[in-house]
């Protein structure tokens, strides 16, 4: 077992994609940076901080993204927005099998903050765009850095989105909160009320992930497989959005009051819920099967 | 402004918008036709509740009215910060509600945004920065964050920043720098009917802000980059 958590997203293109395959778009030797940065005497990444390109996945042409934690913690500048859209919308000019976006992003990069909104907002219509032509999107979320922010929202738009219980998906960071609402609304500390909040394995009950695996390389390549050939029609239909308003606003009505996670759990009837945590992804998985409140594919 | 004094200036020929817990529904009559509004106010921060009725009225609109054009009037401090709303996945509501957007549009509603009065950050990104273009008012407040709480998180002083955001329109809030930007299609001034009725009747479905962003100046490369990418050349020295 090879852990993608800890992999730049140098190392996880070859890990995911068919090895050899992957041809990167504008790579680092074009030497393309974030023009907002030196300014601010903010160090410079001559990929920005994403890889983009094209390669094989099962032998299918499959486009791709990753986000490089490292760098700025994986957030969206103008060149690294510029490149996930124009990634996206050369798969729709090529007709690609999918696309594959492997995030971990804290989202805004607000060292450029106006480009980087906006930017942001420019991935979230080309992935929608992607969609519409017929295109399925997967997102991947296993990173050390987690997918936060716009790109928290970005990862949604896709057809599925795959986890490991350690990644983490959210809108605004646990720091963020503690700083506007103070330690009692939201301990950052606390890590296990962080995973118990936005790790993988929350987001699968609750329907906002879509496929769970364990931190491993391979396992995310399988279920990046298995989740491309599982999409039938990529693109959103009303009777799509209406399930999704449905289950949002039972989602709404089921947890009213309750603010602890593990008392979400036991309401959706998952038994013991303090034993969830300490599970492996397997045996999670048979545990959770019968209790998840939505969101199959 | 508030919605009321908005409303009043934006709909002459009148509206039956209705505010209930800041969120602002109805319809509304612009150059004769019926235009569905959805909106929010009183800087109300965008949480799970919120976004969720909007994603409600998007749905109900292009159930019961195909083709009716939507105006989203955005005022809003940003995401609501709370536990609970993390719990419960308010990016995946706010996900939701850009999807409601970008449907309505795929299935020929023109959807326009107009910051009349604030915008920030997460509650703006699937309101009017998803609408098919946006628009805001001169006197608009729009900006990713307050430059505290950017000089905390960039580690980047704050008398420095505040420099930056006088000239630099990366980093300044307000209208003028996001229309620079391309994140804006346009400011109204004066005649505010006027300018929604030729929002309207202007408005195409394809997002083309980058290519403003390169025309006025403030956004140099994103479209060299996206093209370059797109097409496999390179990005030509600007």
């Amino acid at each position: 077992m090879s852990s993608y958590l800890e992999l730049t997203a140098r190392q996880r293109i070859p890990a995911i994609f068919d090895p050899g395959s992957f041809e990167e778009f504008l790579p680092p030797s074009e030497r393309i940076a974030s023009p907002h940065l030196a300014q601010l005497d903010a160090p410079v990444s001559f990929d920005d901080g994403v890889v983009v390109g094209r390669g094989l996945l099962g032998g299918h042409v499959v486009f791709g993204a990753a986000q490089e934690g490292g760098f700025m913690g994986g957030a969206v500048g103008e060149v690294h927005g510029a490149k996930l859209v124009g990634m996206l919308r050369r798969a729709i000019d090529e007709k690609a099998h999918a696309v594959l976006l492997l995030l971990e992003s804290g989202g805004v990069r607000l060292h450029e903050a106006n480009a980087g909104l906006i930017a942001v907002s420019e991935v979230m219509r080309a992935m929608l765009d992607a969609r519409a032509a017929g295109i399925p999107v997967v997102a991947v979320v296993g990173g050390s850095n987690g997918c936060f922010g716009g790109m928290g929202i970005s990862a949604r738009c896709a057809n599925v989105v795959i986890m490991s219980e350690e990644g983490r998906l959210a809108m605004s960071g646990p720091e963020v909160i503690e700083t506007a609402s103070g330690v009692e609304e939201f301990d950052s500390r606390d890590r296990a009320l962080v995973w118990r909040t936005t790790g993988g394995k929350h987001r699968y009950l609750m329907g906002d992930c879509q496929m769970l695996v364990a931190d491993d390389t391979a396992a995310f390549r399988a279920a990046a497989l298995e989740a491309i050939g599982g999409i039938g029609n990529a693109g959103l239909t009303l009777e799509d959005l209406l399930a999704e308003q449905a289950m949002l606003t039972r989602r709404l009505a089921d947890t009213e009051g309750l603010v602890e996670p593990m008392d979400v759990w036991r309401k959706l009837g998952v038994p013991d819920p303090a034993s969830v945590p300490m599970l492996d992804a397997d045996a999670f998985l048979q545990l959770a099967a019968p209790y998840r409140a939505g969101g199959q594919r | 402004m508030s919605w009321q004094t908005l409303a009043t200036q934006l709909f002459p020929g009148g509206h039956d918008i209705l505010e209930r817990d800041n969120f602002l529904s109805g319809t509304a009559q612009v150059d004769g036709r019926t235009v569905a509004i959805i909106g929010t106010t009183e800087h109300v921060p965008i949480g799970i509740e919120i976004a969720l009725a909007q994603a409600q009225a998007i749905l109900n609109t292009v159930q019961e009215h195909p083709g009716r054009p939507i105006l989203i009037l955005v005022d809003t401090q940003g995401q609501r910060l709370r536990h609970r709303d993390e719990m419960l996945g308010i990016n995946s509501y706010m996900a939701h509600l850009g999807k409601c957007v970008d449907l309505a549009r795929r299935k020929g509603h023109t959807v326009i945004g107009l910051v009349y009065d604030q915008a920030l950050s997460g509650g703006f990104i699937t309101s009017g920065l998803i609408a098919s273009a946006c628009y805001a008012l001169p006197a608009a407040t729009i900006r990713v964050m307050g430059l505290p709480a950017m000089a905390r998180i960039t580690k980047v002083p704050e008398e420095r920043l505040t420099e930056l955001a006088r000239d630099n329109p990366v980093f300044a809030p307000g209208p003028e720098n996001y229309l620079r930007m391309g994140g804006l299609h346009g400011i109204w001034q004066d005649d505010l009917a006027n300018a929604l009725a030729r929002a309207l009747a202007e408005c195409g479905t394809d997002d083309v802000r980058m290519a403003l962003g390169q025309e006025r100046g403030g956004r140099l490369l994103a479209q060299p980059v996206a093209q370059a990418v797109r097409t496999g050349g390179h990005v030509r020295p600007t």
